[in-house]
């Protein structure tokens, strides 16, 4: 039965997930250079439009829809049939399906655009529009079906995520992973300075992420209830935690903290606390935060030390962020939290510990594999560069043929 | 006739410029630039990556003036610029052949 609270709070969470797409477009924009501002922001904000019309003429029935043998939705709810004000219990007993196919979408939105931070300042935008829409149907929805769907063969198994460390934070950032090693540096990367051009936009960005992140995380219980109050509280402090760690981590190393330290440390602890946010309790939420700003600057470090140019970090951040916080599902979750998820590690369960790695030694596998295949065929049949001059004159001139800022 | 150009540090520009208005100087034209001496850069450090930015923004203000005001405005220029740490500036003089106010076409020094 619809309970108006439920709706009217997942309603409000699916507005405000929707609300991280263009404050993580500015997140990112702030750290290129100010002749790649619009580009960055576009190959997010486009997505709302393109990954939507996905998501309801196909994204929704393939990631939810009836299940075909653990790996995929059938297409009978294609074009939303059928999913209306009744409710569908397996999902969320007490919210029209219709807001379930909508909370959703915001997820499934967002996903491909964190990867874009891999490839900022040197992709040309209609190969990347084929690359996004293949992704969302290749990619996204199955493992999206796998975890979360009714019937999926990982969710069976017992892999718990609560709002998307393996589907969204570790999805992107395998394939993050797999742009990085396929469209190459940007040109004159080890040469040249990459310097952000705006960083209180990215703080900016930062904020409008944190807020919406308790719709992603919070709103994930779909009900307004006690798992979305603890959900709530677990992000906020694995985020500040995350924020702390990362800020400190950076001071002792190079002698400053840095603001685009604490900005980037915070998305950290809010990356790694997301699957485990409805299953822990506040005091894992912070030693998760803590470990994340830790392991997540470690990695950022250790990128740039390898050469690697993950332009905006996506991999260190979300791929990182979002193993590690599957694996403290398995070590921290308690049912005296949330009686629908599972103990680990310290409720004396070691089993969840060993699923939860399966799926990130799964997912993670599965998307970079795909994800590499998928650019490789389009690097070949329509070009994923810019050609090196629109390189140097950027983004937004070359691809957009207008300027963030004026003369 | 000769041209100074003095290039200096930023916030001392307006200092620069009551002390020169103060001895009559009556124009200057003044660009931002960016550059660097023995000052060399400073170091800049994103997601614990670190950046050596070696050009430093400086303004540099252009003047001409007689011959006989030189060394008065050099002087005052030193004095109203002068922080005593690395990177104050530098001062050119170059000679000018002529001067030609574009409203009046007045020439030479009646056009400074």
């Amino acid at each position: 039965m619809v309970q108006g609270a439920d709706t009217a709070f997942v309603l409000i969470a699916a507005a405000l997930v929707l609300l991280m797409t263009p404050g993580l477009a500015i997140f990112y924009a702030g750290m290129v250079r100010g002749k790649n501002a619009l580009g960055t922001i576009m190959q997010s904000f486009i997505l709302i439009s393109l990954v939507s019309l996905e998501w309801v003429y196909l994204g929704y029935s393939m990631s939810f829809g009836p299940d075909v043998c653990g790996i995929v939705g059938d297409l009978s709810w294609a074009g939303l049939r059928g999913v209306g004000a009744d409710p569908n219990p397996d999902y969320a007993a007490t919210i029209p399906h219709s807001v379930f196919m909508i909370y959703q979408c915001m997820f499934a939105v967002i996903t491909p655009a964190l990867i874009t931070g891999a490839f900022a300042e040197r992709m040309r935008f209609g190969p990347f529009l084929v690359f996004g829409l293949i992704w969302a149907v290749l990619v996204y929805n199955p493992v999206c079906h796998w975890v979360w769907g009714t019937g999926g063969w990982l969710k069976k198994l017992g892999v718990l995520d609560f709002a998307g460390g393996l589907v969204v934070h570790l999805a992107c950032g395998a394939a993050a992973l797999a742009s990085t090693l396929v469209v190459g540096p940007r040109k004159g990367y080890g040469k040249e300075k990459f310097v952000p051009h705006n960083l209180p936009l990215t703080l900016l960005g930062t904020g409008l992420l944190w807020f919406g992140w308790f719709g992603f995380n919070g709103g994930s219980a779909l009900a307004a209830n006690a798992v979305a109050a603890s959900a709530f509280i677990a992000t906020h402090l694995g985020g500040m935690a995350g924020m702390a760690m990362w800020t400190l981590a950076e001071w002792i190393h190079r002698g400053k903290p840095t603001t685009l330290g604490a900005a980037s440390g915070a998305v950290a602890g809010l990356a790694t606390i997301t699957p485990a946010s409805g299953f822990v309790g506040p005091n894992a939420a912070v030693l998760i935060g803590l470990v994340a700003g830790l392991c997540c600057y470690l990695a950022v470090v250790a990128k740039t030390r390898l050469g690697y140019d993950d332009s905006l970090d996506v991999t260190g951040i979300h791929g990182v962020g979002g193993v590690i916080g599957i694996l403290c599902v398995g070590i921290f979750a308690s049912k005296a939290v949330n009686s629908g998820g599972a103990d680990g590690l310290f409720a004396g369960n070691f089993a969840q510990l060993g699923i939860q790695a399966l799926g990130v030694v799964v997912v993670g596998i599965y998307v970079f594999v795909l994800s590499w295949v998928l650019l490789k065929v389009i690097d070949r049949t329509m070009g994923l560069r810019l050609a090196s001059d629109a390189e140097v004159q950027g983004l937004d001139l070359s691809e957009h043929s207008e300027t963030a800022y004026g003369e | 006739m000769k041209k100074i150009e003095a290039i200096i540090k930023p916030f001392k520009l307006d200092e620069v410029k009551e002390a020169l208005n103060s001895m009559g100087i009556q124009g200057m034209t003044i660009t931002e630039v960016k550059g660097y001496g023995r000052q060399k850069g400073h170091k800049e450090i994103y997601r614990g990556a670190e950046y050596l930015v070696d050009f430093v923004p400086k303004v540099k203000l252009e003047i001409v003036v007689e011959q006989g005001l030189v060394e008065q405005v050099v002087e005052k220029i030193i004095a109203s610029a002068r922080t005593g740490k690395i990177g104050d500036g530098k001062i050119f003089v170059l000679p000018v052949e002529e001067a030609i106010r574009v409203r009046t076409g007045e020439r030479g020094k009646d056009a400074i």
